[in-house]
């Protein structure tokens, strides 16, 4: 294990939470769930609030670091910082954190997101089209007016292009939901999904199914991020960040469906610059988070990331491999957007982090290297590597 | 009419489908063909762009079949098949666009199809969209 100069030098030293509602349950503000997530965070990690210094966050985050930093009382904010884009942004937003840590810009940099939909907005519903942007006169007048109309078609010429059949779909969003009956805190918590019940569900637009679609929530999470060398001070086990990388391919977003390498998750330059950069090899990963918006997402996510070729995967995702403790690689094993909560990702960083310090409630053993992606289909998108001491 | 994001880059595509025109962008420099819309040219940089009229028939690139209707205007109009249309004669760009026909139809990637134009026509406004529907072009 090589990797660069950014290896190892800072770490995830807490993780937090709060309550998880369906949309529109949260009987709290988005920015109260906010504040309750980092302060679970530093109340994980045994950290006093007050020595917070910094915030990252993505897409658009309404939950303002200033007003963050003073209703938290900090002494002083020394760094904000708001990614672009959507739920690619959620490893974007760690590792942004990271960069203010080692250029010395910050010490104790706090990256949340909070997003209660219920009073603020769907994404899956076709009345929020006006937020959409520059393209929507050549999309929405066809009916293309949400993220699943968006992306469907990505998913459909990849598993073309690749006869990957929908079997491969189903074994991603039955992982989740697997995953999710052995956490009480996730939503879908003794809600099993079966091959059944996920052939008899609707059609949303095909190739998906309804359990093929994140849910929507009221909810936030939230990590801390701080120097290598102070780490250990904390109480939980550092989680090590070995590599992150963002951005996407050529023209990946050239306007209307124009993409160049259209059925694409837009990893294939990112994944390999996050593994260089870790000095890891695929093969070498214990455990895989990996951002549903959609199951054929997390199909391409992964293939992009090496961790098996287009030609095997209609063998490699079956459930058994994708389970814990012993499948090939455990995914989603908090249960994901799709059967924990859709914290736009933050629930895999979290849960990222979890399988580090081998407190998952589907731990796999002996975890070292633990992965995680945000958004695919979408630029930018964005990905990490994090490992125990044990890594260093 | 579709709000335009930026009407003096997309004009001509709107007012030359109200003519029963498929025009997609041209680079004057460089040749290259280009869509969506956008103020140069992503190969040369060249900011000469120009409009060119393009055969309405291309190839399915990829499908969908929406189901659950989204938006109030879509209820009781599900399902409906959107397509992505590459235009072999443009350089391959791609356009989005609805699949006329039984919505229930097997849709194939490849498949050929020809553009339909359905204008929209009101007191107040006139546009166009650009529909597309299979055609046989298997050599007779």
């Amino acid at each position: 294990m090589n990797g660069s100069a950014f290896r190892g030098r800072t770490a995830i030293v807490g993780v937090g939470q709060s309550a998880f509602y369906k949309h529109g349950g949260s009987p709290d503000s988005e920015f109260r769930l906010t504040l309750d997530a980092v302060l679970a965070a530093c109340t994980d990690a045994g950290l006093d609030p007050r020595k917070i210094d910094g915030f990252t966050s993505f897409n658009f985050d309404r939950n303002d670091p200033s007003r963050m930093a003073a209703a938290l009382g900090l002494p002083e904010l020394r760094y904000a910082n708001m990614f672009w884009g959507g739920g690619g942004g959620g490893a974007a937003a760690v590792a942004n954190a990271a960069a203010a840590i080692l250029a010395g810009f910050a010490t104790c940099v706090v990256v949340y997101r909070g997003l209660a939909q219920g009073q603020h907005g769907r994404y899956g519903d076709g009345l929020s089209i006006g937020a959409y942007g520059r393209d929507a006169a050549y999309v929405a007048p066809y009916g293309l007016m949400t993220p699943a109309q968006w992306y469907a078609m990505r998913v459909t010429r990849f598993m073309h292009d690749h006869n990957i059949q929908p079997d491969a779909l189903r074994a991603i969003s039955r992982a989740s939901y697997h995953h999710a009956q052995l956490n009480p805190h996730a939503l879908m918590y003794g809600r099993p999904l079966t091959d059944d019940k996920y052939d008899q569900s609707r059609w949303i637009v095909e190739p998906f199914r309804l359990y093929d679609c994140c849910m929507e929530n009221d909810c936030a999470g939230a990590v801390i991020v701080v120097a290598a060398e102070e780490a250990p001070h904390y109480r939980q086990a550092p989680a090590y960040i070995l590599g992150a990388a963002q951005g996407s391919e050529y023209r990946n977003q050239a306007r209307i469906h124009n993409a160049p390498n259209y059925g694409s998750a837009s990893f294939t330059t990112v994944a390999p610059r996050l593994f260089a950069q870790a000095g890891v090899k695929p093969s070498e990963v214990d455990v895989a988070q990996s951002y549903e918006n959609f199951t054929g997402g997390v199909l391409m996510s992964l293939i992009e990331h090496g961790f098996c070729s287009p030609e095997e995967a209609n063998e490699f995702f079956i459930i058994e491999n994708l389970t814990a403790p012993s499948g090939q690689l455990p995914l989603n094993t908090s249960g994901g957007n799709l059967a924990e909560a859709y914290i736009h990702g933050m629930g895999q960083i979290m849960e990222a982090v979890r399988q580090v310090q081998g407190r998952s409630t589907a731990q796999v053993p002996d975890v070292e290297i633990s992965f995680v992606s945000s958004g695919p289909m979408v630029s930018p998108c964005s990905n990490m590597l994090l490992g125990g001491a044990t890594t260093l | 009419m579709p709000v335009l994001a930026e009407p003096a880059l997309e004009n001509p595509y709107w007012e030359a489908a109200r003519n029963e025109k498929l025009l997609v962008q041209r680079c004057g420099s460089c040749g290259t063909w280009q869509w969506g819309p956008e103020w140069l040219c992503h190969r040369c940089l060249s900011f000469q762009m120009q409009w060119a009229e393009v055969s309405p028939r291309g190839r399915i690139y990829s499908w969908e079949r929406v189901w659950h209707p989204v938006h109030p205007a879509l209820k009781g109009n599900t399902p409906y098949i959107a397509v992505l249309v590459e235009l072999p004669d443009a350089g391959g760009v791609r356009m989005i666009g609805n699949l006329l026909g039984d919505p229930k139809q097997t849709v194939l990637v490849g498949g050929a199809v020809e553009a339909v134009f359905e204008h929209h026509e009101t007191a107040a406004q006139h546009f166009t969209l650009v529909h597309w529907h299979l055609i046989d072009d298997r050599p007779k």
